[in-house]
């Protein structure tokens, strides 16, 4: 039988990716603010993290103008949404064998 | 917040905490639902006792019975008398709400409040438009039905942005709204039942599930 560990997806190793990960599954999409407040992260830590998961194509930016201020958004790719469910999969079969 | 972790069970406990927190309204109080039932039965009760004097008269037939002036002076105060209701339940709900997102230290205004408010407001301004309408025209005896009706598909609309107490809630109320409409004299009955006892019941629930 495959060790369920191969599925684990080292980029949501992080506690902090898996969080901005969980919230984009249940949100079509999310702006900065609502998930610099939903982590509780200063800018730089949430902002390097988000680039890491853009990197991976986990997730897509866009940015828009409303109502002329700057507004980023987040949202999860298909991929990024299969590789998170490999890795959620992946948790509970861990916890099954233990 | 640990950046590594290794249980797989914090993992996953950490992963369902924050899709709820990202997607559900938590901060609706228990309370907000006890006091809108309570505000309700105290406007029943004015309707019932001093503007539709103690029910002698089936309600209903009674303001079709009357002339067109004193139907108008009844109709204007159940009116305000609904209003009024509508206006301090919905401080108290935003009250009670505030005080518990302040207790838990978590923003109240967040994007799931966004989404179970529109979620909410649409059939819910629709129903009052409509019931206004009814209150002008002579179709009084049909607002109790309808406001029941309006409201819980609002709710039933707005639930899945918050606890799943809400949806049940509101099929409660369309199904009471529908037999408010089948049993048409006892409309007072059934709004009671639905905008008081129902408000309570569920808000007692709540509080005893999430607020304890």
């Amino acid at each position: 039988m495959k060790n369920p560990i191969s599925n684990l997806q080292k980029v949501f190793e992080s506690r902090i990716r898996l969080g901005i990960m969980s919230a984009l599954m249940v949100n079509d999409f999310l702006d900065f603010n609502a998930l610099k407040e939903l982590l509780e992260l200063t800018d730089g830590n949430l902002a390097s993290h988000l680039k890491g998961l853009e990197q991976q194509e986990i997730i897509v930016v866009s940015k828009q103008f409303i109502e002329r201020k700057p507004s980023t958004t987040y949202k999860a790719t298909e991929s990024g949404k299969e590789l998170f469910r490999q890795h959620l999969n992946a948790l509970e079969e861990l916890i099954n064998r233990n | 917040m640990k950046t590594k972790n290794k249980d797989p069970k914090e993992d996953l406990l950490a992963i369902r905490n924050m899709m709820e927190r990202s997607s559900k309204f938590l901060s609706l109080s228990g309370l907000s639902g006890v006091f809108a039932g309570f505000c309700a039965l105290a406007g029943a009760a004015v309707a019932y006792f001093l503007i539709l004097d103690s029910g002698q008269i089936q309600f209903d037939n009674y303001l079709l019975s009357l002339g067109n002036t004193s139907a108008s002076t009844v109709r204007f105060y159940l009116a305000i008398d609904a209003v009024a209701v509508l206006i301090v339940a919905t401080l108290g709900a935003f009250y009670f709400s505030i005080r518990k997102s302040r207790k838990a230290n978590q923003p109240f205004w967040t994007n799931p409040t966004r989404n179970l408010f529109g979620h909410l407001l649409i059939p819910f301004v629709t129903g009052g438009i409509f019931a206004f309408i009814l209150v002008s025209g002579n179709n009084i005896q049909l607002v109790a039905p309808v406001t029941l009706i309006f409201y819980g598909l609002s709710l039933v609309n707005a639930g899945k942005f918050t606890f799943g107490e809400i949806h049940y809630l509101g099929l409660t109320e369309i199904v009471l709204g529908i037999f408010a409409a089948i049993f048409i004299n006892h409309g007072l009955l059934f709004w009671t039942l639905g905008f008081g006892v129902m408000h309570i019941v569920y808000g007692i629930v709540m509080y005893y599930r999430y607020e304890r």
